[in-house]
């Protein structure tokens, strides 16, 4: 026992060492970092100069600008086909860009992300991108990333933590908006029904950002006319399979009266449509059905007439984050909330558009 | 009277029993059943229907832990089971057989492939079950992430849904598969003496070895079958929603399954075991999750409900607690007594 102990009290001493020479290593490159590296060092130049006498955490940022990045980054799994696609444009973005990638996949659980960003701490990377599995209890690892002078980057999920200056920018969609966009579209589309209007809602996983401001954009739009009313909600943790056992559930209670679907992604749409079909409904026409993500099988569906709209949660935003990346090694301040371009597309659009969509 | 309720399936059934009728006081039509599409569906027909993959793999886990052993695995087998089923077909078109049969052979070989592994790790080389077990729940799900390479794969390929899709007589095929393999476990162990070596290997592997019964083999065999078990439930479960997905499919099955086993009345000590009870156990539990979503229980507190009432069936089935609760001997009474209780705490 009393060995161990002095193996590891070696093994903190080392580590001491280590920091002592990496901290070392990163004032001798901030010497030398007035050379020119690319095209856009007159900027770095300029924002050296600007910010000599700010806090050394934010210089040795600027002197990345341009240099190969050790980029970490934490999905929060491969959940759906959109997740996919995401990952994918993030992985080959930061590949394309010429900086290094260590990839992580969370598998829907906050304490492989945690601990994913600790060894991100500990390896030293020079920035970390993650999307957070649920919304709250991420305090103290951003707070080790912080105090490691790590720059942190949101993408695709928020955190629910009040000291903002724990990450540099959150890059996502506006999941409320999305909400919206859903109900507006409902509201336009059943104008001429007399209702009332019986909506069945398959949230996503609980306590994510998607499912709860999916859910509360949509409630605020439809929450404004009283002939629409949601009859059944419950969480198809964003899968096919539960979307499928959860909408077989719904239609066994009841049944007809199902009017809407409002699926808070596109895959628990798609097992709904599986079950509604085999329950010997129509699924477009007898129960309409709305999707959030516009991922390729909604556009298959939508093609086939058997799903009616899916709102786009666009997940191909990797080269946008790269840039901001850049940006923000550059010494460029920016804004804490960045959303991405995003639109929506209807039945009509999807045989036109199916053969273009990458994911 | 006294020789029903004496009887070891007597409160797993009245457990639920008494699931079904809450559903029923919620919708009066829970019950009902119609023919649609020249298929019969309803509420009981969903419950069987999705309740045959964790029937299955209850089954295979029965025998584990008869043997005193238990199947961690199984969850992660059913990831590898769904993922090699899956990518078998994912390139085949059109509507003949050959894939189909090519998948469901190579799957169910290897899963029972490495639930003899899990066999040879416990039976030959020593290691405990729960650690043996443990080495595959890990590393099976890597192989499953690593066969569809971390993505859901999706099956564009017919004859692959009648697995876990598919009607036969009305009914769900999945039923009739689950029905089949129930059956030829009941008549192994009970019309042959498999059962009672099974049981004399859970009870004290060394005197039954004395006996002259083979308890390596025995254990081994019980392994295989869980892996078998686990591959067909994988193969269900991936069908039918037409995808592979090594992240999720099967996600926690091993404790709802160890669950079931439990309900049903098989002791973690090993030895003597309760087929027709573990397959109650695995209908309760999924009555349950049924129960939850059709009478719109909100999300977010899903999991409690659901520890509730595995509590109030396990507190249930201890005569420790029965006999303190509602006194020795008054056993009629406490019946309807019990009934009574667990409604109000629903």
């Amino acid at each position: 026992m009393k060995d161990l102990l002095k193996v590891k009290g070696l093994l903190v001493l080392l580590f001491a060492l280590l920091i002592l020479l990496a901290a070392c290593g990163s004032n001798e490159e901030s010497g030398e970092s007035s050379e020119p590296t690319d095209n856009n060092s007159e900027q770095t130049a300029a924002d050296n100069e600007e910010e000599t006498d700010s806090d050394t955490g934010e210089e040795e940022n600027t002197d990345k600008a341009g240099e190969k990045l050790v980029i970490g980054f934490s999905q929060v799994g491969a959940e759906s086909e959109w997740r996919t696609a995401n990952t994918k444009s993030i992985q080959d973005a930061i590949k394309d860009a010429g900086h290094e990638l260590k990839f992580s996949d969370a598998q829907q659980k906050q304490e492989n992300q945690i601990k994913a960003i600790r060894s991100f701490i500990t390896q030293k990377v020079d920035a970390i991108v993650f999307s957070p599995v649920v919304e709250t209890g991420f305090e103290t690892v951003l707070q080790e990333a912080k105090d490691a002078g790590i720059p942190v980057f949101l993408v695709d999920r928020a955190v629910d933590v009040e000291d903002d200056s724990l990450w540099v920018t959150f890059l996502g969609s506006d999941f409320i908006e999305e909400g919206r966009k859903a109900g507006n579209w409902l509201v336009e589309e059943m104008a001429d029904e007399e209702g009332p209007v019986n909506i069945v809602e398959l949230q996503g996983t609980v306590g994510s950002a998607p499912a709860i401001d999916r859910k509360e954009g949509f409630e605020e739009i439809i929450g404004q006319d009283e002939k629409f009313s949601i009859i059944k909600s419950q969480t198809g943790d964003f899968t096919r399979a539960k979307g499928k056992e959860v909408m077989e559930a719904f239609l066994k209670s009841d049944g007809e009266n199902i009017d809407v679907l409002y699926a808070h992604n596109d895959d628990m749409a798609i097992g709904a449509i599986q079950a509604i079909e085999e329950y010997g409904l129509k699924p477009g026409e007898d129960i309409t059905i709305i999707g959030v993500d516009a991922v390729r099988g909604a556009f298959e569906a939508m093609a086939d007439g058997k799903m009616n709209v899916t709102i786009e949660c666009n997940p191909l935003f990797g080269p946008q984050l790269v840039e901001l990346i850049e940006q923000n090694f550059a010494g460029e301040e920016l804004e804490k909330r960045i959303a991405v371009e995003e639109s929506m597309y209807t039945m009509d659009q999807a045989e036109e558009l199916l053969p273009t969509r990458e994911y | 009277m006294k020789a029903i309720i004496k009887s070891r399936l007597f409160w797993p059934i009245l457990v639920l029993m008494l699931i079904l009728l809450i559903n029923l006081f919620f919708d009066s039509s829970f019950f009902s059943m119609e023919i649609r599409n020249g298929r019969l569906t309803g509420s009981l027909i969903d419950i069987l229907n999705r309740g045959a993959p964790l029937i299955l793999i209850s089954i295979g886990m029965t025998l584990v832990i008869a043997t005193k052993g238990i199947d961690l695995s199984v969850g992660s087998v059913i990831a590898m089971s769904g993922a090699i089923g899956a990518m078998t077909v994912a390139s085949a078109d059109g509507t003949g057989l050959g894939p189909l049969l090519m998948a469901i052979g190579l799957s169910l070989l290897i899963c029972t492939f490495v639930g003899g592994w899990n066999g040879l790790l416990v039976s030959r080389v020593g290691v405990q079950p729960i650690v043996a077990t443990l080495i595959l729940m890990v590393a099976g799900r890597g192989v499953a992430q690593l066969i569809t390479g971390g993505q859901i794969t999706t099956v564009y390929y017919d004859p692959y849904s009648f697995i876990g899709g598919g009607y036969l007589l009305a009914l769900p095929f999945s039923i009739f598969i689950a029905a089949f393999v129930f059956l030829i476990a009941v008549l192994l162990t009970r019309k042959t003496a498999l059962g009672l070596f099974i049981e004399s290997v859970g009870s004290n592997p060394d005197a039954s070895r004395l006996a002259g019964i083979n308890s390596k083999n025995i254990m081994l065999m019980v392994y295989m079958f869980s892996g078998f078990c686990a591959g067909v439930g994988g193969l269900i479960l991936s069908s039918n929603v037409m995808s592979a997905d090594g992240n999720n499919a099967g996600l926690w099955f091993e404790l709802d399954a160890i669950l079931a086993v439990v309900i049903g009345g098989t002791s973690l000590m090993g030895g003597r075991f309760y087929l027709t009870g573990t397959v109650i156990g695995a209908l309760i539990i999924q009555s349950l999750t049924t129960t939850i979503y059709s009478i719109g229980i909100p999300a977010e507190t899903n999991l409690v409900v659901k520890a509730l009432v595995v509590l109030i069936v396990c507190l249930l089935q201890s005569p420790e607690f029965r006999r303190k609760v509602f006194g020795f001997g008054k056993v009629k009474g406490a019946g309807e007594q019990k009934g009574k209780e667990g409604a109000t705490l629903l």
